[in-house]
């Protein structure tokens, strides 16, 4: 691995890997069971300099923004390196989000460039928001030879001649304006800074090492801040390489274990459980003889791996199962959202330990994560070193807001000093959820004190992001709240958003009102939609300029008995 | 060459068929994931099935956002 300590930036490191590790596989693309494209480092190199040249020769230089909107794929980490070498500023965007809510976001980062492919292309320069925006430059990869392009340019044609100027950064420079949230009108855009992925990629390195000949299967989005970190910076300054699939069907996956011999992957914990649901179900299907042995062989292995990971061991005994993940994954890491702990509890006992953290965008990826000595399914692990984590306020039982201090943690809100300063409170990140540290120093999350939900598939969904479908509803006045919020639950799981309606005076809850919430409801992307209504029958508080006051209403709302309050759609 | 609508019907047979409900029990209008309380994953596998059956590949993002019967089989159609 390189020492990350000697370098200022992104860039600059990247730089010296593809050189360290030139003739070492970097990049397999796969789409469904047929390999499209297999590079070495050297050969990444040969792809991502002519763009960066390209990029100088249009005129990008040292800041300015570069946008990609793109599935997990090689051009996206070309592109991403092009830009960091010519000394850019990365803006990964969720190619999951609607034409309206990228173009927001591509207006709000100030991105000039964009990078992006064809079917997105597709949608985006049909979507009116294209106005608003700033961009000036479209690349757009894979593009059928016939295509209108709508004034954009191929990505695959975007080739400059001769070899590009690297622009070296410092550490305390932007590298990346990473959205944690904001598509409804609040854009919470986190500028990362090249030290903070470096300081990053040290400490989590320390414990999960990449090396040349490990393989790690990038499914969760690029854009992510984990698969950013574990799927790109962190196994190519280790020279290890990346397995992209172009379809995330469920059995293209399971095959690509065995395929490629995977070393790592990231999963949300939707995805680790449908996984333990499917062995589950095979384990279940054994014949009463082999269930017995196979449970013996699970009883000896929980036995010899209470203390720490012997992957050597679980190998050995339970061949089967690791064999179907390829004989070669070390570990599961798995992020995004809360796991349940039975589901960390299945996957250790049959000796495929799983990475459980915890993180935010803000700090830089992970905070915490188990260090495996030894696993503990009830907690998030130990904060990495280089991580200050303390409890604020906690009460009688230790539980209070978690707050986090580190190099990781992000230089503020693009273009929101206000949001910046309720969020970093004299050097301390203010995570907004709520925890406590037991003696032996592991995190335990209990609930969020914030106003926010995070979904299974590892989505965080600010309420006032789902609010403008409800725009224009035929009540007084209304407002979308995550339930726990109003509620609070010690619970990371299962959670959901309500609409608090007022009515007009005389209005009913009729059914020709419930179906329009349904059909507005229904705009909105699956994992955002709102799971009941709660009726108010009083004014909602305001501030002078009429904004909500979103907490007071929560305090009014808690009096409400929850059970009986949310009425179902 | 298939129709719209007989896409349309089959995607909805198959649909029920994969999710064991009765044949008929779902209409093209159908949110498929409140409709069959079904996860993105879930939905994943149904796609799979929908391929095998009508001999096409539907790469992930001609999906991206689908969420009805009904633009879903569009999708179908338009690579039929």
């Amino acid at each position: 691995m390189l020492d990350l300590s000697q370098y200022q930036s992104i860039g600059a490191a990247l730089k010296d890997a593809l050189d360290r590790f030139a003739g070492e596989v970097c990049l397999i693309e796969a789409d469904r069971d047929r390999e499209k494209e297999r590079l070495t480092y050297r050969e990444f190199e040969e792809r991502a300099h002519p763009l960066a040249k390209a990029l100088q020769d249009k005129g990008f230089s040292m800041g300015d923004r570069a946008s990609i909107i793109m599935t997990n794929q090689s051009r996206w980490l070309i592109s991403a390196y092009a830009i960091f070498f010519a000394g850019g500023v990365l803006v990964p965007l969720d190619y999951k989000l609607t034409p309206d809510e990228q173009w927001q976001l591509l207006k709000h980062s100030g991105a000039t460039v964009l990078i992006t492919e064809y079917p997105i292309w597709r949608q985006l320069s049909a979507s009116p928001g294209r106005a608003s925006a700033n961009v000036q430059t479209v690349l757009v990869t894979e593009a059928p030879a016939n295509a209108s392009l709508a004034h954009a340019q191929r990505w695959e044609e975007f080739r400059g001649a001769g070899e590009p100027a690297f622009v070296p950064r410092e550490r305390g420079d932007t590298a990346c304006i990473v959205y944690s949230s904001g598509t409804g009108g609040h854009p919470k855009g986190c500028m990362m800074t090249h030290e903070n992925y470096l300081e990053q990629c040290v400490a989590l390195t320390s414990i999960y090492p990449f090396w040349p000949g490990v393989r790690y299967l990038s499914i969760l989005p690029t854009n992510h801040a984990i698969d950013f970190m574990v799927g790109f910076f962190g196994p190519f300054t280790c020279g290890a390489a990346v397995v992209h699939l172009r379809t995330l069907r469920p059995e293209y996956v399971r095959e690509a274990f065995p395929k490629y011999k995977i070393t790592y992957v990231s999963l949300v914990p939707l995805v680790l459980k449908n996984l333990q649901k499917g062995l589950q179900a095979r384990f279940d299907a054994l014949s009463g003889g082999k269930r017995k042995i196979f449970n013996t062989l699970v009883a000896v292995n929980k036995a010899l791996t209470k203390g720490r990971p012997r992957l050597g061991v679980s190998r050995l005994l339970l061949k089967q199962v690791h064999e179907a993940f390829g004989g070669e994954l070390r570990t599961i890491i798995v992020g995004g959202a809360f796991t349940e702990p039975q589901t960390l509890q299945f996957f250790y006992d049959l000796g495929i330990p799983v990475a459980n953290g915890y993180g935010l965008t803000e700090a830089g990826t992970a905070i915490t994560v188990n260090d495996l000595k030894p696993f503990r399914a009830d907690t998030v692990g130990k904060p990495l070193p280089g991580m200050e984590v303390r409890i604020v306020n906690p009460a009688g039982d230790g539980i209070g807001e978690v707050a986090v201090r580190s190099k990781t943690v992000m230089a503020g809100y693009l273009n929101d000093p206000e949001l910046t300063a309720e969020t970093i409170v004299d050097g301390w990140l203010m995570t907004g959820d709520l925890g406590k540290l037991d003696r032996h120093g592991h995190l335990q999350l209990s609930g969020r004190k914030k106003n926010m939900i995070v979904t299974e598939e590892g989505k965080n969904i600010y309420p006032e992001d789902t609010e403008s479908v409800f725009e224009g509803l035929r009540v007084k006045e209304f407002c979308v709240f995550a339930a726990n919020y109003i509620w609070p639950k010690r619970s990371m799981t299962g959670e959901q958003l309500v609409l608090v309606l007022h009515l007009e005076a005389g209005q009913q809850f009729s059914d020709e009102l419930r179906r329009e919430i349904n059909t507005r409801n229904q705009r909105l992307l699956n994992y955002k939609r709102i799971h009941g209504v709660v009726l108010l029958e009083e004014d909602f508080p305001r501030t002078a300029s009429l904004k909500i006051k979103r907490n007071v209403l929560a305090e009014r709302l808690a009096k409400l008995d929850r059970g009986a309050a949310v009425l179902p759609l | 060459m298939r129709t719209l609508e007989q896409t349309t019907r089959e995607v909805l047979d198959l649909a029920a068929k994969h999710f064991q409900l009765p044949t008929g029990s779902l209409a093209p209008e159908d949110d498929f994931f409140k409709k069959l309380g079904i996860d993105s994953l879930q939905t994943l596998e149904m796609l799979s099935r929908l391929e095998n059956h009508f001999g096409i590949e539907l790469p992930d993002y001609e999906v991206q956002g689908v969420s009805d019967f009904k633009t879903l089989a569009e999708r179908i159609q338009s690579r039929l």
